[in-house]
């Protein structure tokens, strides 16, 4: 709502708030709660006297000029102002006689904004009603202390009205210290560490959405070879509110458009892009995870990054899975990587070699299925492999695993790592992926199982290597090393003798590993 | 022809004789002081006129007050048979509907043409189907809400919808609605002529099927009911497949992913909810500079923080479609945009579907308007005050009228069948100027928003040029238990008045139930009930309907005395 209070009352005198009772005739049935009624009178050339001498204002400096925020009804609304220097509180104005505090619905101006006289600034939501809220004075909104969806006691300041843009640095200095900011302050990042820890990598968390390797970055079949961007309102909307930038997603929706998902996987995986990227976690790489400083008994709303996963991961119980073990056994991969590990070979590259190799024979389990009524039997070879990184997960791609040979794979492994370090991984290079690799060995856990993120056809849990005894069929016991791989995988296109295929393949390959290097 | 007797609403019997026009004005100003005094004054008059007026008159005027049909028939053998009817309505909308009920009660013999099927646009294309889609949109809105539903501490698993079956509820409601309307024509005695009816000349009219000989007949008024089609501008090439219009859309043959609606008035709007509700992505291209450019601009401000911005809706708004092309040969449907002011290339949309809401144009075309000068403005017949036509030089056409959509004076379906039931008053000799201030209008979204009177720009328009103030007043369904029982306590009404008078001006409602409530206002301003008399009228609690009653309570009038002192009343 827009009431115009008139411009010619601006408020002289401090009332009580209370007197804004008279002003509503309660109708005796209703009850406490119901609101007085919002009136007002703009008498065309009659200054509405009732309005202005009911407007209550709270003045730290009598002299000085009065209030910065009008509601912009003739009920009369607390709009009070602290004066510093050239810099004006707004606060939480009081729109009804119970309201005690109020819900930010909207921020209709931005910090840095200039505010013109009787522009609406903010709509807040009170017991009875939204209102917008006008400013009495022209000048800038230097800084906002209580975002959206934020809760402020009336009377508190919600933001800071600077008269020049000179000012807006002192105003949010000033909004930083400022005693009076609101009950709802964003929960503060907790300093990282120097010496950063390694968060484990968790196969939780959903790697992106797979698609097909040749998608190129933003090309949209539909928009003129990628010279704009298709995207529906759902998914601008989900973009602008998980801060996903269009023009990285790769569109899957009818012609290449991009779609709700589509943003949603960018975000899982592309806001993951850390801010201060700590050690990637490599294969035999683990250190020990110390533990963040953390309040206990907060309640932490999600980050935007966690709502997506969060998303996806409910998504994800859409999708039909079920999940097949195998036991392999390592001890002449363990051979090879002592040999070839000096080369600058990765147990990781190996890994993804491997399974890369074996799904060259089993495209069935390389494919995904999107629609439900039909499946794609994916043209490369991506393998995703599951990095945690600080407070989420990345899935870097090794793109054509197949086809590239396993020194130029664990290179690129290392420049995709350092690239996450760097924040400079594109997202081409994390949500390409077909087929996840997810890695818990370097921590001891030797089994695990992994939710397999939506868009793909299977996720692989890869469990330690441990030294075993084993009877050997012609009746010896003897000492192996084996590790536990578990695959999920969705059973509308991959039935279990597909994935059964496909881990006895894998195991011939793991156990006779030479063709891995050729 | 009506002007002496419209006096017996106004005159003291010392009182001159005026022209219609300018008495229909004077009643306009006043009617709400007089018109409760209308039967009584009424009658003293006919009485009174018995010398003057003829015998057919008389008796029409008495039908009045006694059953219709017993003078009805006394009245056919009394008359000479010089027209084969009183009246004859060319089209069977609602708005002719309206006119033959209301003709038949006044004892008028009388005819209906309709050259597709019974019902019009509203009952086939329009109002009602769109009804029960609404009706199921409404439910799905419920049952997605999970944050609601939580609330209300139910649980709802995985709705969903049969899209078929969503289809057919609307379909047969249409028929429904449909085969009540042409029985209660055929059971009244209404003669239902098939083929598309053309005026042939002054009180003449002939109807027939393409193909079959036409018929004429002819009758002593007759009303113009033809109403309108959905309005295409050029440029746009429907397919009725994946570019189409609310004709189409109304019967659900598809759900698209992605919808572009070319207009954001009430139609777009409503098919919006539909389809969100349904699981579609929306596109609004609104050529103004805002949507929903029809409303009281804070109810539209409230409409799209309600409607737009929660949803998988997003807009373009300053732009015209120039060219929508349908979807074929696996492209998709495209819409070039173009800045509505600068008219440069703006935009180019690839969507699954457009549907085309940029509103309506009338139905005249082969009416055979020319054959009795009348010149149609923008396809528009133009009428006076009266809904009597006009011809090319702006003289009234005798004993012919336009009602509805084709005369464009307010395209809903109630005013076209008030507009007919003003006529027939007209024509029996009862002047009657119908209010359209009065008249009520609805958008059936989730939540509902409805209107009577003046906008708020409008209202301080004609404050600024009359020379008198006016207020507002807010109350919101925040505050209203019922609706918080419900967990709906999103909305405001808002009333536009006169301080000084009392005048209610123009309400406007959005939040639950909107639609229904705001009969209460349309009443008081069609009655000409004051503010600081309505606010003693007594609501039950717990309703929706005390959102009003706070609202007038909440009315400031200013004046002391019985505000109609001030006015011209009729003695």
């Amino acid at each position: 709502m827009s009431i115009n209070l008139g411009e010619f009352c601006p408020p002289r005198r401090l009332r009580h708030p209370f007197d804004t009772i008279t002003a509503g005739s309660l109708h005796f049935i209703a009850l406490p709660l119901s609101s007085p009624p919002i009136s007002s009178s703009h008498s065309l050339g009659h200054p509405s006297s009732m309005a202005a001498s009911l407007l209550h204002v709270r003045f730290t400096s009598p002299s000085l000029p009065s209030p910065v925020l009008r509601r912009s009804s003739c009920r009369p609304a607390a709009t009070p102002t602290r004066i510093y220097a050239k810099i004006r509180e707004i606060f939480m104005p009081a729109l009804s006689s119970t309201m005690t505090e109020g819900k930010i619905v909207s921020w209709v101006k931005s910090e840095g904004d200039r505010l013109a006289k009787g522009e609406s600034v903010v709509v807040v939501e009170s017991d009875k009603a939204d209102m917008d809220v006008e400013t009495f004075y022209d000048g800038f909104l230097a800084a906002i202390m209580v975002e959206e969806g934020g809760v402020a006691p009336v009377g508190s300041a919600i933001a800071l009205l600077a008269e020049s843009e000179d000012e807006i640095p002192l105003a949010k200095s000033q909004a930083s210290s400022s005693p009076s900011s609101p009950a709802i302050a964003p929960v503060a990042d907790s300093p990282a560490p120097s010496e950063a820890p390694t968060p484990p990598p968790s196969q939780t968390a959903p790697p992106p959405r797979a698609s097909s390797a040749s998608a190129s970055l933003s090309a949209h079949p539909a928009s003129e070879g990628g010279q704009r961007i298709v995207a529906t309102p759902f998914a601008k909307k989900l973009a602008k509110e998980l801060k996903v930038e269009l023009a990285a997603v790769t569109g899957t929706g009818p012609q290449g458009r991009i779609v709700a998902k589509d943003v949603e996987a960018a975000a899982a995986s592309g806001s993951t892009v850390p801010r201060e990227p700590k050690t990637v976690a490599e294969t035999g790489a683990a250190k020990v995870p110390t533990s963040p400083i953390i309040q206990l008994g907060t309640v932490v709303p999600f980050t935007t990054m966690q709502g997506a996963v969060s998303k996806n991961m409910v998504e994800s119980l859409s999708v039909p899975t079920f999940r097949v073990g195998y036991t392999i056994t390592t001890n002449a991969l363990d051979e090879l990587y002592k040999k070839i590990k000096s080369k600058g070979v990765t147990m990781t590259a190996l890994l993804a070699k491997a399974t890369s190799m074996a799904l060259i024979k089993h495209p069935v389990v390389n494919s995904s299925c999107r629609d439900g009524k039909s499946f794609t039997y994916n043209s490369s070879i991506n393998i995703a492999v599951a990095v945690a990184i600080d407070g989420g997960l990345i899935t870097p791609v090794l793109q054509d695993a197949d086809k590239v040979d396993i020194y130029s794979l664990s290179r690129k492994w290392k420049e995709l790592v350092d690239k996450a370090r760097a924040k400079q991984l594109q997202p081409h290079e994390y949500n390409t992926g077909t087929f996840t690799l997810s890695n818990l060995g370097m921590f001891g856990v030797d089994r695990f199982d992994a939710i397999l993120p939506p868009g793909t056809g299977a996720i692989m849990a890869v469990g330690a290597s441990q030294p075993t005894v084993v009877a050997s069929k012609d009746g010896r016991i003897g000492l192996k090393n084996q590790m536990q791989v578990n695959v999920t995988a969705d059973h509308r296109v991959i039935y279990g003798a597909d994935l059964a295929a496909f881990l006895q393949t894998l195991a011939q390959i793991i156990e006779n590993p030479k063709d891995l290097t050729m | 022809m009506a002007a002496s007797i419209s006096l017996s609403l106004s005159l003291s019997p010392a009182s001159t004789p005026r022209s219609g026009p300018a008495a229909a004005r004077l009643g306009a100003a006043f009617r709400s002081s007089s018109l409760s005094f209308c039967g009584l004054r009424r009658e003293v008059l006919s009485l009174r006129s018995v010398g003057s007026a003829d015998s057919r008159r008389m008796i029409a005027d008495l039908a009045r007050h006694r059953a219709a049909k017993i003078v009805a028939a006394a009245e056919n053998n009394g008359k000479p048979a010089k027209f084969d009817y009183d009246l004859i309505i060319i089209g069977a909308g609602v708005g002719g509907h309206g006119a033959a009920l209301h003709a038949v009660e006044k004892g008028l013999k009388t005819a209906i043409i309709e050259g597709d099927i019974v019902g019009g646009t509203c009952v086939n294309r329009g109002c009602v189907p769109s009804k029960a889609l609404l009706a199921v949109s409404g439910r799905m809105r419920e049952f997605q809400d999970e944050h609601h539903l939580k609330a209300l501490g139910l649980q709802v698993a995985s709705p969903g919808y049969d899209r078929q079956s969503v289809a057919d509820h609307a379909n047969n409601l249409a028929s429904k609605i449909r085969s009540n309307l042409t029985n209660s024509l055929k059971s009244l005695g209404v003669d239902i002529l098939t083929g598309f009816g053309t005026i042939v000349g002054t009180q003449k009219v002939k109807y027939g099927k393409v193909g079959f000989p036409d018929t004429e007949v002819t009758a002593e008024n007759i009303i113009i009911a033809t109403g309108s089609v959905p309005f295409v501008p050029k440029g746009i090439e429907i397919d009725g497949k994946t570019v189409f219009t609310s004709d189409h859309a109304l019967k659900l043959e598809w759900v698209p992913d992605w919808i572009a609606i070319v207009g954001s008035g009430y139609i777009g709007l409503e098919f919006s909810d539909v389809y969100t509700a349904l699981g579609s992505e929306v596109t609004f291209v609104e050529a103004l500079d805002q949507l929903m450019p029809g409303f009281d601009p804070e109810i539209s401000k409230l409409a799209q923080r309600v409607l737009i911005n929660p949803r998988k809706i997003d807009y373009h708004t300053g732009v015209f479609a120039t060219k929508i092309t349908p979807a074929k040969d696996g492209k998709p449907v495209l819409i070039e945009l173009i800045d509505a002011k600068t008219k440069e290339p703006k935009d180019t949309l690839e969507v699954d579907a457009a549907m085309i809401a940029t509103g309506r144009a009338p139905f005249t075309k082969g009416l055979g308007l020319e054959n009795i000068n009348v010149a149609t403005v923008r396809g528009f017949v133009p009428v006076d005050e009266h809904m009597q036509v006009t011809d090319a030089d702006g003289n009234l056409v005798p004993h012919l009228f336009c009602i509805g959509d084709a005369n464009g004076k307010l395209m809903l379906a109630h005013a076209a069948s008030a507009q007919g039931i003003s006529v027939v008053e007209q024509i029996c000799g009862n002047d009657n100027v119908l209010n359209h201030l009065s008249i009520p209008a609805a958008c059936f979204t989730h939540p509902e928003i409805s209107m009577v009177g003046l906008t708020e720009p409008q209202a301080r328009e004609k404050a600024e040029n009359g020379g008198f103030p006016i207020s507002v007043a807010k109350t919101s369904f925040k505050a209203n238990t019922k609706a918080l029982a419900e967990n709906e306590g999103e909305g405001i009404a808002k009333l536009i008045y006169r301080p000084d008078t009392g005048e209610i001006l123009g309400v406007h409602i959005i939040g639950l139930h909107a639609a229904d409530l705001i009969h209460e206002a349309s009443n008081a301003i069609a009655l000409g009930t004051r503010l600081q008399d309505i606010k003693f009228a007594v609501h039950a609690h717990p309703t929706l309907s005390e959102v009003l009653d706070e609202l007038f309570k909440s009315a400031k009038v200013n004046s002391g005395v019985m505000s109609s002192v001030n006015e011209p009343v009729a003695v």
